[in-house]
């Protein structure tokens, strides 16, 4: 009897097992043992040597100027993504606007978080292009020649503007639950104590949501940093960020070494997986205060 | 008070202008391409060149495949594991985040790298091959949306208690899939595949890597080649990324009004 009860739970036990084999063959398959591959192959060379030589070629100029850029693109536009964003999401939710905005507003931001890649960079080219739009009204209506002033849109400033598209959006959607779980009894309690609209946002609302936001941006930088068809689209290969110096490298070995590709691209994972780290941790801090 | 909603107003107003210049500016520019007046010139061309119909109808196909075989992975899966295995969600969780955190462009580097024509699985030695390799790239690139979507409906719907329920009626595995959880987790299966259709259809990276004649690639080709075209086709790919997020939000309001039924 005993034993035949055991023997029901293990086949149990190993069909219930047998139920994710699927996904977990398709998810070792497609996503992680391609990955490993690679992070493994940064550390050997061609001939199957372990080594720490790719890793320390990553230092060399040219390459260090890509991850410099990416990382420059990647902050400004989260940066100013998460600024915007959070005033945009701060005046639907406590600005007191009428309800229609705030719906219309998050169903934009739905459509606007998923417009990236290349139809992204044709806009832009056709707003702020040298023959765009915004260019076009500036020169004929205000004898302003924009770009007299340095402006390019092929450049870090105008890659940063354009993905800003994308980042606004993102910021708007993930912070705008924040905002709505800020209880109003904290901002009545600090009126009944006598602070100002200042002292309620530096000593309440800014510690409790910092999480959040801090969080959100390090989202948004590693959604700047892994993107590369807006940037190829845009620029060709005339801005050299990380994406695109790899997406040459698997093309054509412009590096002359594929050990150094596969390092290229471990530092890719390195930078995109600790951001999205500390956004986890942040996450769970944030989440403290909205139970 | 007056000054908050002053600065409220204000932010919106930076935000319309920053989201619909570029949008006008597109659209502009797209009916530009006759000399001194407007004409849908651009769209005409766009829509008479045999590639843009090749290839939006190639990525059209992906995007289906796509939705399909990933619906068909990981609605059994989550299923299964909120009935029989809910110890290990965090894990699985984790692992279609990870999508997020993986660059698309590294995905594929190890794609090209594990499945080239001279290993053990050739899946880039044949055009079919190469397809489904792309099809099986768009699953992973949509497996944080899928399975989010579908994990989601299935927290409104008791699964235990649907899947004791269609057992005591004396229905088999297929029968209670099918029949029973599928249709439940409807909302979820179509707010996953809207969002899917969207990034498939202008996804860019994968499809370029493997060689495809996708939609995405197309894009590229046509903007670094001709100049009105890319205005007309970024109008294009915004309508069909809009048609696409507009019924997602449909699906997922219609399912909020009429609550599952017990």
């Amino acid at each position: 009897m005993s034993a035949a009860t055991t023997s029901f739970i293990d086949r149990r036990t190993v069909v219930d097992w047998l139920g994710i084999v699927p996904f977990m063959i398709f998810a070792l398959m497609f996503l992680i043992i391609p990955t490993l591959y690679l992070v493994m192959g940064a550390f050997f060379t061609p001939d199957g040597q372990f080594t720490f030589r790719n890793i320390a070629d990553l230092f060399t100029p040219s390459i260090i100027s890509a991850y410099w850029i990416s990382i420059k693109v990647s902050v400004a536009s989260s940066l100013g993504g998460a600024l915007i964003g959070f005033f945009l999401a701060w005046a639907i939710v406590l600005g007191g606007v009428p309800s229609w905005v705030r719906s219309g507003l998050l169903t934009f931001s739905g459509v606007a978080s998923n417009f990236a890649g290349v139809p992204l960079a044709f806009a832009f080219l056709a707003t702020l292009g040298r023959t765009g739009l915004v260019t076009v009204l500036l020169r004929d209506w205000l004898g302003f020649n924009l770009y007299s002033t340095g402006f390019n849109i092929l450049s870090f400033f105008g890659l940063t503007i354009t993905y800003m598209f994308f980042q606004i959006p993102l910021m708007v959607l993930i912070l705008t639950p924040a905002l709505d779980g800020m209880k109003k009894e904290w901002r009545e309690a600090s009126e009944i104590l006598g602070a100002s609209t200042w002292q309620y946002w530096r000593m309440v609302a800014l510690p409790i949501l910092w999480p959040s936001l801090m969080g959100t941006t390090l989202l948004l930088f590693a959604n700047a940093f892994g993107a590369i068809a807006t940037a190829y689209a845009l620029t060709g290969s005339s801005l050299n960020i990380v994406p695109i110096l790899l997406y040459a490298q698997i093309r054509g070995d412009v590096l002359h070494n594929a050990n150094l590709g596969y390092a290229l691209a471990l530092g890719m994972i390195v930078i995109t997986g600790i951001s999205n780290l500390l956004y986890i941790l942040l996450r769970m801090r944030a989440e403290r205060w909205q139970k | 008070m007056k000054t908050q909603k002053i600065l409220a107003w204000i932010a919106i107003a930076i935000g319309v202008i920053y989201f619909f210049v570029p949008l006008i500016g597109t659209f502009e520019f797209s009916l530009r391409m006759r000399r001194g007046e407007y004409s849908t010139d651009a769209y005409q061309s766009v829509f008479s060149d045999m590639q843009f119909r090749e290839t939006f109808g190639f990525s059209m196909v992906m995007a289906l495949l796509t939705i399909i075989f990933g619906m068909l992975l990981v609605v059994p899966t989550a299923y299964w594991v909120r009935l029989r295995l809910p110890q290990i969600r965090p894990v699985i969780e984790f692992i279609t985040l990870l999508p997020l955190v993986i660059p698309a462009i590294v995905i594929v580097f190890g794609y090209l790298r594990l499945y080239n024509s001279s290993s053990w699985i050739p899946f880039t030695g044949s055009t079919s091959g190469t397809n489904a390799l792309l099809v099986l790239s768009y699953i992973t690139l949509s497996l944080p949306y899928m399975y989010r979507a579908v994990d989601t409906a299935m927290r409104a719907i008791d699964v235990r208690t649907l899947t004791e329920a269609a057992e005591i009626l004396g229905a088999k595995w297929p029968t209670i899939m099918l029949r029973c959880i599928f249709p439940n987790v409807m909302s979820g299966v179509l707010s996953g595949a809207f969002i899917t259709f969207a990034i498939v259809m202008g996804e860019f990276t994968m499809a370029a890597l493997l060689n495809r004649p996708a939609f995405g690639p197309y894009l590229q080709l046509v903007g670094a080649n001709k100049a009105y075209e890319p205005a007309a086709l970024a109008v294009i790919a915004f309508a069909i990324t809009w048609l696409s997020m507009g019924l997602l939000q449909l699906v997922s309001r219609f399912s909020k009004m009429a609550p599952s039924r017990p």
